[in-house]
C-alpha cells in the first residue's frame, strides 16, 4: 500500500550549513513533489542600498555573501564603472581575478568538504578544510582579511601584491597542488563515493537549459556556460578553460567543482605571471550612476546578476540581486522528484546552495 | 548600460516571452521597479552570452500575468516581486500567498518606495552637478 506523507527538510538540518526548508511530498521513500520555503535570513538588503550612498554600497554588497564576498563588491564595482563609464588600470583587473580565484578555490573546497561530511567521511571533510585554510591564509597575508576582503573599490583595488607576496602565493599554491590528487581520488575514485553520487540527481542538459540552472550545474549537465569566457576583467588574456561534464549527476557536478580547483590554480598562477606594472586605481570623477545595467560575473556557484539603476543621485533608484542558487532552486526542486529521500541531503549539497545571499 | 531592451505591451508578454524561448533564450531573471504610479517589469533573458530584456510598464492595481507556465523558473522571482514589490501575479505555476519571502508580522511591500524602511537613516537625495568629483 502506498503512503503518502509530507515531511519537512530543514531549516534546521545537519548537512545544511544555511536554512531552507524543503517540504517533500512522499510516497513510501520516493519524493513526488518538493517545494522550497525560504525567508529565514531575509535581510533587506536591497532596501538598505537604496538608502546609502553609491559608495557605501561597495562595502554592503561585499557582505551579501560570506563565502564569495569579493565576487559580490567586484561585480557591484564593475556595474557602477560601466554606468559611468570608469577605464580601470590593467593591473586592477588582474589583481580581481586572483583574489575572485582564490574565492572559487575556497568555495569549493568549503562545499565540497561539506559533501564529504554529508554522506559521513568526515576525515576526508577535515582534510580539505584544512588546505582551503592555506587558500584563506593567502588572502590573509594579501589583504588583511581572511573572507570579507574589502579591498575591491568603484575604480581598480585598494592593495597591491608585491613580487615576494607573489612568490609567497605561488609557494602556497604548489602546496595546495600537492595535497589535492590524494584528496580527489577519494571523491571521485572511492567505491562507496561513487555509490552515493552517480546516477544520483540527474539533470539533463535540455531540463538544465530549460530551468535557468547555472554555474557548475549546469556546466555539469553539459552546458557551456561561463561568464569567463566573455574575458570581463582581465580573463580575456589568461587562457582560460571552461570545465564542463556530460552526465548531470551529482558525480559529474563534484568533477565539475574538483577540476575548476586546478582551473583557477592556473589562472592565478598566470595572472600573476602577466600582471603589467602600474596603477591599481584610478579617481572616479563624473555624476553619480543616471543610467540602468545588468552586471554579471561568474561566481563559484554560477552566474551572479546585479540591476542597478541610478537616478542621478548619489542614492541608487534600486539595486536587485540575482544570486546564482536562486537561479538553482527549480533545478533543485526537478532533481529531488523521483528521488529516494535518503539522497536528499547529498542532492541538496551538491547544487552548493548558499542561502543568505540568495535571500539577501 | 542595459541595450537590446524591448519596450513590451502587457497584453503581448507571454507572447514574446514564448517567441523567446522558441529561440533558444535562457530565462535569467525579472528585475521590478517602483516608480510611483507605476511597477517597472524587466524580463532578463541571455543567449550565447548576449542580453535581451523585455520591459512592461505595470499600472499599479493592474494584475501581471505569470510567465512561469513558459518559464517554470519565473514562478520563485515572481513570488518575491509579490511579497517584496506587491505586484499582483495572475497564474504563478506556485502561489506561496504572500508568504515566499516574508515571514507572518513582517512589513508589508517592503522594497516600494512608500515604505521608508526600518531602522535607516534616510539621506537626502542631494542631486550631484555634471562637474562633481566622486570620490571612492
Amino acid at each position: 500500500m502506498i503512503r503518502r506523507n509530507t515531511i519537512p527538510f530543514g531549516p534546521q538540518h545537519p548537512v545544511l550549513p544555511e536554512p531552507i526548508q524543503l517540504h517533500l511530498v512522499m510516497e513510501n521513500e520516493k519524493i513526488i513533489q518538493a517545494l522550497p520555503a525560504v525567508g529565514y535570513v531575509h535581510r533587506g538588503l536591497e532596501k538598505i542600498a537604496e538608502k546609502k550612498d553609491f559608495i557605501q554600497d561597495v562595502y554592503l554588497a561585499e557582505r551579501i555573501c560570506g563565502i564569495c564576498s569579493f565576487m559580490h563588491s567586484q561585480n557591484y564595482c564593475q556595474g557602477i564603472e560601466e554606468l559611468m563609464k570608469v577605464q580601470i588600470p590593467d593591473r586592477a583587473k588582474y589583481l580581481r581575478v586572483i583574489w575572485a580565484e582564490t574565492h572559487r578555490i575556497h568555495s569549493h573546497l568549503l562545499i565540497l568538504g561539506l559533501l564529504a561530511d554529508a554522506f559521513g567521511f568526515e576525515n576526508l571533510f577535515m582534510r580539505l578544510w584544512k588546505v582551503r585554510e592555506q587558500i584563506l591564509n593567502i588572502m590573509e597575508k594579501t589583504t588583511g582579511a581572511r573572507v570579507i576582503l574589502g579591498v575591491c573599490a568603484i575604480g581598480g583595488v585598494k592593495r597591491d601584491i608585491t613580487p615576494e607576496l607573489g612568490e609567497y602565493v605561488l609557494r602556497e599554491l604548489d602546496s595546495v597542488e600537492k595535497q589535492l590528487p590524494e584528496l580527489m581520488d577519494s571523491l571521485l575514485k572511492d567505491y562507496s563515493v561513487k555509490q552515493r553520487l552517480v546516477g544520483v540527481g540527474v539533470l539533463p542538459k535540455d531540463k538544465a537549459h530549460e530551468l535557468g540552472a547555472v554555474g557548475p550545474v549546469a556546466r555539469a549537465s553539459g552546458l557551456r556556460m561561463d561568464l569567463r569566457e566573455t574575458g570581463y576583467a582581465a580573463y580575456g588574456d589568461l587562457d582560460f578553460k571552461m570545465v564542463v561534464g556530460e552526465a548531470g549527476d551529482c558525480y559529474d557536478r563534484t568533477m565539475v567543482r574538483v577540476k575548476e580547483l586546478y582551473t583557477s590554480l592556473d589562472l592565478i598562477r598566470t595572472a600573476l605571471k602577466r600582471m603589467p606594472q602600474g596603477p591599481i586605481s584610478v579617481a572616479v570623477k563624473g555624476s553619480p550612476p543616471a543610467d540602468e545595467v545588468l552586471a554579471r560575473i561568474e561566481q563559484p556557484r554560477g552566474e551572479l546578476n546585479f540591476y542597478i539603476r541610478g537616478n542621478g543621485t548619489r542614492n541608487l533608484e534600486r539595486f536587485r540581486v540575482r544570486t546564482p542558487t536562486f537561479a538553482n532552486l527549480p533545478a533543485l526542486l526537478h532533481q529531488l522528484t523521483g528521488c529516494e529521500l535518503a539522497d536528499v541531503p547529498v542532492i541538496a549539497i551538491c547544487i552548493d546552495p548558499c542561502i543568505s545571499c540568495t535571500e539577501r | 548600460m542595459l541595450n537590446n531592451v524591448s519596450e513590451t505591451a502587457l497584453d503581448h508578454i507571454s507572447t514574446e516571452v514564448w517567441k523567446l524561448k522558441q529561440d533558444g533564450y535562457r530565462f535569467v531573471t525579472m528585475t521590478c521597479c517602483d516608480r510611483g504610479e507605476s511597477h517597472d517589469i524587466l524580463y532578463h533573458f541571455d543567449k550565447n552570452y548576449q542580453l535581451k530584456h523585455l520591459r512592461v510598464t505595470l499600472p499599479k492595481g493592474t494584475e501581471l500575468p505569470s510567465v512561469s507556465a513558459i518559464f517554470f523558473a519565473a514562478l520563485l522571482v515572481e513570488n518575491e516581486m509579490k511579497d517584496l514589490m506587491g505586484v499582483s501575479v495572475s497564474g504563478m505555476a506556485i502561489d506561496f500567498q504572500g508568504r515566499f519571502m516574508l515571514a507572518e508580522g513582517a512589513p508589508v511591500t517592503p522594497l516600494n518606495k512608500s515604505i521608508p524602511g526600518i531602522g535607516i537613516q534616510i539621506q537626502d537625495k542631494t542631486p550631484a552637478t555634471p562637474e562633481g568629483t566622486v570620490k571612492s
